[in-house]
């Protein structure tokens, strides 16, 4: 996997929640098993049964013994709400450290992303 | 939480005025991929050799299974060493090497050793002495993987195998490690090949060990901070400092424990990959701060 200096667990847990959120697992589907999920990332399971279990213990998914891991309902509005909560700080953050190192101000930046928004 | 099912205690080992281990205490734990990690002649193989009792220590005490393995037939025999360079009879062809692994491991299996066979096309009928070094290293690989030994050690198991070959010993040892969970040992220099695999680390250097801990708690311990000179030095003030390298006005050090500090803007933060981790902490250990080129 990449090596972004965060722990691999955390990287298949984002992964996942990531497809529960683009719609690759709906609610109530089965997710891949932890040796599944180790032989397509080359890790070692143990470390994809961590990511899977945190995502269990978020309420994200749920366990069928003996069955597997599926999708819970209501994952993806919760999903939803904390990427939105988290986007300030992932995205806004850098673009103003940026634009200000650049000399961009912030009444510009706003401007900016009005324009970006009319052009597409 | 899990059991531990070799340790060493406290071990030393002296040739006349060599010592290669000095005090050393670790453990491997039930059911983990653990790396065994350090430079040649870190003490990594006299570690190995002492805990199947092919290598006597001076002092200190080993077990594995919980009982002393000298001869200790019982807890030998869940126990496999596969090492660097393995010696076989001359008149020995691979496939008697492999039959006679059958008699000697309780657990192996035969229809996966066939199958690496095939994978790997190893020339069974041809004499030991005969395989080129990727060949002979591909036997004990298979004898590794196949034995299912509840404590499989690999030492340096791939001198002469190209990539394709190392990948699909990895791939092998992952699979079959997730349907057959056991304790395995992979000594190895190629780092950043194994570090997703492996769960724990223990790194040793000039007989001492430096690192036992989780390869989890590893990643992100470190950090390269690069920026304008005096950026740098205010931000890695106070912390550990692995490592620095200075370019004009432009500065790079590796630092411990630190978190990035998005609100720098000057500053670019790095993460550092268990290999250079490595690399940055023996580096430290032997007081040689190279300035620059160093072993990336």
């Amino acid at each position: 996997m990449k090596d972004d200096g965060r722990p691999l667990f955390v990287q298949i847990a984002e992964e996942i929640a990531s497809a529960v959120v683009d719609g690759t697992y709906p609610e109530e589907t089965q997710v891949p098993s932890s040796n599944e999920l180790a032989a397509f990332h080359r890790i070692n399971p143990a470390t994809a049964a961590k990511g899977l279990n945190q995502l269990v213990s978020e309420g994200v998914l749920y366990k069928r013994r003996g069955i597997g891991m599926f999708v819970a309902e209501g994952a993806r509005t919760r999903l939803l709400e904390r990427r939105r909560e988290d986007f300030a700080r992932q995205y806004i953050a850098p673009l103003v450290i940026e634009a200000r190192k650049i000399g961009i101000d912030p009444e510009q930046l706003k401007k900016m992303i009005d324009v970006w928004g009319d052009d597409r | 939480m899990s059991a531990t099912v070799a340790a060493m205690h406290g071990v030393t080992k002296r040739y006349s005025d060599v010592t290669a281990l000095d005090d050393v205490t670790f453990a491997l734990q039930e059911n983990r991929i653990h790396g065994l990690l350090g430079r040649n002649g870190a003490g990594k193989t006299t570690a190995m050799q002492i805990l199947t009792a092919q290598n006597v220590a001076t002092s200190g005490a080993a077990e594995i299974f919980g009982e002393r393995p000298y001869e200790n037939a019982r807890v030998l025999a869940r126990t496999c060493f596969i090492r660097e360079s393995l010696k076989y009879p001359d008149d020995y062809k691979a496939r008697h090497v492999l039959t006679a692994a059958s008699h000697v491991y309780p657990h192996w299996d035969r229809a996966f050793a066939d199958r690496l066979v095939e994978e790997f096309a190893l020339p069974v009928d041809r004499a030991c002495k005969k395989l080129s070094r990727g060949q002979h290293s591909v036997v004990g690989v298979i004898i590794g993987l196949a034995s299912r030994a509840p404590l499989t050690f690999f030492d340096e198991p791939y001198l002469g195998l190209d990539a394709v070959a190392r990948q699909m010993f990895y791939d092998h040892l992952l699979a079959d490690f997730a349907e057959n969970p056991r304790t395995v040992v992979l000594s190895t220099h190629l780092i950043d090949e194994v570090s997703d695999l492996i769960e724990h680390v223990v790194l040793i250097d000039k007989g001492r060990v430096l690192i036992d801990e989780e390869a989890e708690a590893l990643r992100g311990r470190a950090i390269t901070v690069t920026g304008p000179v005096e950026s740098v030095e205010r931000f890695a003030r106070g912390h550990v400092e692995l490592h620095r390298e200075q370019l004009g006005g432009f500065l790079r050090v590796t630092l411990s424990g630190v978190q990035p500090a998005s609100a720098e803007p000057n500053l670019q933060f790095e993460p550092v990959s268990l290999q250079q981790l490595v690399v940055r902490t023996t580096q430290q250990n032997s007081g040689a701060r190279l300035e620059k080129e160093v072993l990336s």
